[in-house]
């Protein structure tokens, strides 16, 4: 029997087309767009202007207090504009737009193939390495990596968690990259470790990736104090709580964080980035990104500058099928809906999913008729079928009583529910309200 | 690519799963026991059967279409599903009229003036099957005999069920030895060779729907199985302390409306609890009505009787029997 | 059978008098003594619990009403100024009479004037929308249409128009309560001055981007070219991040403007028909 975590969840069509295709490096793209706002927290402070001369590598973004991440040039050459740009929600947001010219790299980066496994820096110079790289969560979060290893005075981390579920259905990237960049990845979890001062990991990986789970657990042999574990298929698994659950069975508490219970989740992607920023000087400029959809002529992984167009992307995975309408930045459960194709990739992107007109549209909905798979699906042991009566009703002070906010929208309500109701679109909707209540609160 | 693109929220992929499929589902599970009533009942059942369904959906598309006028949804099945559900719980002779007002009832008041599919307090095909064994009491307790009637409507030969033979005989004093020559071996009950409601007979080709439905994640084992396990030890008890006064509890598993009301009318969504503590409570509390009318009622059976009082507990176990939220045993311990 | 129906009589009777007796010393002691003014003020109120006023319900009101010192910070926007008047008169003042309000929506793109680029196909609601994207046409300022500040009004004084896909406000019901104007995420919304009979001027767009953008995503922005605030006799019109704004306290109705902008931006609403060459030109926006 293999683990798992104990409530809810549900196991949507995995459609992982990509998963066999080795990672290619995309060409470069004739401009790119870096948006100075990648991840959670303040926007970064712009410290190049128009005109000026960049190298891959080096930093055009300041991050803007401790909860911020650097960004750098992801490409070399001119900046031509820095000027709000659509964002893949289609408001406009600064971004710096960079003409490409040449590829030249900032002479500190060791751009040589060879695997560096010995760790000279210490816990300190780990963490400010990662905070000078500018990285952020890989898995779609984009919260600073800097900021969740600087554990809080009186907090102490027993145990690294990380993350290579990749629980949503289509995405392949963090799998191929454990496939791909196995050692590599283990020198980054030991850097993690280090820089947390613990003295076990654990990789928690979703069964559905027999190959990964073998590579790993037989490299894994070779450094001490990581392991890696097979896990049942089960939607979202890759949620934080979800994972640290299904691997060590404690529970972050209503409203806390994993630190509170000891533990510090990471992304695969995010282990292998902070490999790069300590070992390699490199910051975080490139990621892999899953290019994958039914009609996709050719469903790719793709190492990909920051900052290029969605389009190129598409267009190197075969070109747009005639019958797309509806383009997703992420993984069909949570990803975000795009209004243009031309959004660039960002930190965060971790697949870009193109859905044919068939399946881009909600099918019509039907009464509540209270057969309980929602309360059965939600792996927080909320109750959707209350939460949007209350949301449609505007009690939003009810909600908050209802534990609306440790909902973290991953969608399995409304993926189950028989009518069709959009629960979790109310749920959203609540969640906001009864944030603000809490903040008139406190004021 | 000239059309739009579409922007949603998340999740932008569905089980496909709908009510349509759900209730297609439940029917598909009721024929194992439609196919054993019309080989035991024949036309009889096929009559009522059949009358009972088109009658439900009949009301439905009316009262939606003329009364409330709203576009009428009766292509969703649960129209059809209270129809079955209301012909299997009567006898396989009732005359056309009454099948007639008990779906008028079934789908009129019990359904339609809660506000239709998902308000109802109260499982309509059972609330139609009570008010009807209220108004007309003979008629609704006249238990075609199986086999015998096969070819026979109205005029079908009739005779009590198993558990009116106990209740009877219990009565006038006999000891269950007494009573049970005149009562079928445990077997021929679990195949359904009895009098009963036309459906309710075969608790073989009901478990076999309950199989379907496990399988095809239409309903969880809760309510059913806590149902089973309740009336099994409380009967266990009774039977234990006297079997000469008290049937076993397998005769009271496999007799009257414990398989299909079980199965089929407490695990309707809408009139059972939302969470899995609450289901076992709302199974419970069934289990133990039902014992209580069989032991000490008036009635025979009390299978009815039980899931539409704890019907009316459900709201008041939906508000106070949470599901247990992640996260909150920690919070409490630390 | 006399006793029992002399006993039945006595027990019910003393029965019935002990209660009474309860009763009244259970209202004695919670007995709330409450300014019997709140009552007089709450009665000459509309009634209607819209919380336009800022208070929970028209009852909150007149509790702040009677306690206050300054009764003219204090303004009931359904019942207006004959409200006003007769509350004040309750407490043996007078208030100043304001000018009548009513929300006015300021955005006129419909289909045909600002074309759709993307589908939204979510749960109805412009809140949810605007939290997830900009809107379905290349205007992020722009009304999506989804009907948050019908779902508010208490006085069904605000309808989507099933052509223009726009709010439109029905002057005879709105009573300027302002719900519409909180309720709408992309503030587009505002109260404005009523006007003598009704007539008044106003930006239909809040469009702060730059001309071309702003031309491009919709043929009746604001595209800040400043001409109004040229043309205007009376500096009533300010020009701030690209888009005109008209002080409807300081606008003397005079049109100027209106027949000025380039776009169409500016409505006039309740003037009789132009009898020159634009004639009909501002009104009917289609047209343009």
């Amino acid at each position: 029997m293999l683990k798992t975590f104990a409530k809810g969840g549900v196991h949507p069509p995995e459609n992982k087309f990509s998963a066999n295709r080795p990672i290619e490096v995309l060409s470069l793209p004739a401009k790119v767009t870096i948006p100075v706002s990648q991840h959670i927290g303040a926007p970064a402070t712009i410290v190049v202007s128009k005109g000026d001369k960049v190298k891959v590598g080096q930093l055009i973004a300041q991050g803007a207090g401790f909860v911020s991440a650097n960004i750098h040039s992801s490409v070399s050459g001119t900046v031509e504009s820095i000027e709000p740009v659509l964002d893949s929600s289609g408001y406009k947001r600064p971004a710096i737009t960079i003409a490409v010219e040449g590829d030249e790299w900032e002479p500190t980066i060791d751009r040589s193939p060879e695997l560096k496994r010995h760790i000279d820096a210490d816990a300190q110079t780990i963490i400010k390495k990662i905070a000078e790289a500018g990285i952020v969560g890989l898995g779609g979060a984009t919260f600073p990596s800097h900021v969740k290893l600087s554990v809080p005075a009186g907090k102490k981390a027993d145990v690294l968690i990380i993350n290579g579920v990749e629980c949503e259905p289509y995405l392949t990237s963090d799998h191929r990259l454990m496939l791909e960049k196995g050692h590599e990845l283990m020198v980054g979890i030991q850097l993690l470790m280090r820089a947390l001062n613990v003295d076990k990991a654990l990789v928690g990986i979703e069964n559905n990736k027999p190959d990964a789970i073998k590579y790993l657990s037989e490299i894994a042999k070779e450094y001490p104090g990581i392991t890696a574990h097979a896990l049942k298929v089960k939607y979202p698994q890759g949620g934080e709580k979800q994972l640290i659950k299904a691997l060590i069975n404690r529970e972050v508490p209503s409203g806390g964080l994993p630190i509170d219970i000891g533990a510090v989740v990471h992304n695969v992607g995010t282990a292998y980035a902070v490999y790069e920023a300590v070992q390699k000087n490199k910051p975080l400029f490139e990621r892999v990104v899953t290019v994958t959809g039914k009609n996709l002529p050719k469903p790719s992984n793709f190492l990909v500058r920051i900052g290029t167009p969605v389009s190129e992307l598409i267009a190197a995975a075969g070109g747009l099928p005639d019958d797309t309408a509806k383009v997703v930045n992420g993984g069909p459960m949570m990803g975000k809906a795009v209004t243009d194709i031309t959004v660039p990739v960002t930190k965060g992107t971790s697949g870009i999913i193109v859905f044919p007109a068939a399946e881009s549209k909600r099918k019509a909905e039907s009464v509540c008729i209270r057969c309980a798979k929602c309360v059965s699906a939600c792996p927080m042991g909320l109750e959707p079928y209350l939460l949007i009566r209350m949301s449609q009703r505007m009690m939003f002070d009810k909600m908050e009583h209802e534990r609306v906010l440790d909902c973290m929208e991953c969608g399995s309500c409304s993926f189950e529910c028989p009518a069709n109701l959009p629960l979790l679109d109310y749920i959203r909707l609540g969640k906001t309200e009864v944030n603000k209540i809490i903040r008139a609160r406190k004021n | 690519m000239d059309s739009k693109l579409v922007v949603s929220p998340s999740p932008h992929v569905h089980s496909g799963e709908s009510t349509r499929r759900l209730m297609f589902n439940v029917v598909l599970a009721l024929m194992p026991a439609f196919a054993v009533s019309l080989y035991y009942f024949g036309i009889g059942a096929l009559f009522v059967t059949l009358l009972s369904i088109l009658s439900c959906v009949l009301f439905e598309y009316l009262i939606q279409k003329f009364i409330l006028k709203v576009q009428p949804t009766i292509t969703d099945g649960s129209a059809i599903v209270t129809g079955l559900l209301f012909a299997f719980n009567v006898p396989s002779n009732l005359p056309w009229y009454i099948v007639v007002t008990g779906s008028l009832f079934a789908i009129g008041v019990a359904k339609m003036s809660f506000g239709g599919l998902g308000s109802n307090p109260f499982n309509p095909a059972l609330a139609a099957r009570v008010f009807m064994l209220i108004s007309f009491p003979v008629q609704m307790t006249s238990w075609p005999l199986p086999i015998e009637s096969r070819l026979k409507y109205i005029d079908a030969v009739t005779g009590p069920t198993p558990l009116a033979i106990l209740k009877e005989g219990l009565k006038k004093g006999d000891t269950i030895s007494q009573i049970a020559d005149q009562i079928p071996s445990h077997l021929q009950l679990f195949m359904g060779v009895m009098g009963g409601s036309l459906g309710e007979i075969s608790a073989l080709a009901l478990l076999i729907g309950f199989a379907w439905l496990l399988y095809k994640k239409v309903i969880t084992w809760r309510i059913p199985i806590s149902i089973f396990a309740t009336i099994f030890v409380f009967t266990g008890i009774l039977w234990l302390i006297n079997p000469e006064q008290n049937a076993d509890p397998i005769f009271h598993l496999v007799t009257g409306g414990v398989m299909i009301g079980a199965i089929y009318m407490a695990t309707d969504y809408v009139t059972s609890p939302m969470h899995p503590k609450g289901m076992l409570i709302f199974g419970l509390g069934i289990g133990l009505l039902t014992v209580i009318i069989r032991v000490w009622g008036a009635y025979p059976e009390g299978v009815s009787f039980a899931i539409l009082i704890m019907n009316a507990f459900v709201p008041l176990i939906n508000r106070y029997v949470k599901p247990k939220r992640f996260g909150e045993e920690v919070k409490r311990n630390g | 059978m006399n006793s029992i129906i002399i006993t039945a009589v006595l027990v019910l009777s003393l029965l019935g008098v002990a209660l009474a007796i309860v009763l009244y010393l259970v209202a004695q002691k919670f007995k709330v003594i409450e300014d019997p003014r709140i009552d007089l003020v709450e009665a000459v109120l509309p009634g209607a619990n819209c919380g336009g006023c800022g208070y929970p319900g028209c009852r909150g009101f007149a509790e702040a009403f009677v306690k206050t010192d300054d009764i003219g910070s204090l303004f009931c926007p359904v019942g207006g100024n004959d409200t006003m008047a007769k509350a004040a008169e309750v407490l043996g003042q007078t208030v100043e009479a304001k000018d009548p309000m009513i929300a006015v929506v300021r955005c006129s793109g419909s289909p045909e004037l600002r074309k759709r680029v993307v589908e939204y196909d979510g749960a109805s609601s412009c809140k949810l929308a605007t939290a997830l994207y900009s809107g379905d046409t290349g205007c992020q300022y722009g009304c999506l249409g989804l009907g948050d500040c019908v779902a508010v009004c208490k006085f069904d004084a605000i309808h989507i128009d099933p052509v223009t896909l726009l709010p439109v406000v029905d002057e005879e019901k709105c009573t300027a309560c302002g719900a519409c104007v909180k309720a709408c995420p992309k503030f587009i919304i505002e109260l404005r001055k009523k006007g003598p009979k009704g007539k008044r001027i106003f930006v239909s767009c809040i469009n702060k981007d730059k001309g071309g953008p702003a031309r491009k995503a919709c043929q009746v922005a604001c595209i800040g070219c400043g001409k109004c605030v040229k043309v205007c006799p009376h500096d009533a019109i300010t020009l701030e991040n690209n888009l005109a704004y008209i002080d409807y306290n300081k606008c003397k109705l005079c049109r100027k403007c209106v027949e000025e902008c380039p776009t169409g931006a500016i409505l006039e609403i309740n003037f009789p028909p132009r009898k020159q060459k634009v004639e009909g030109q501002a009104m009917n926006v289609e047209s343009n």
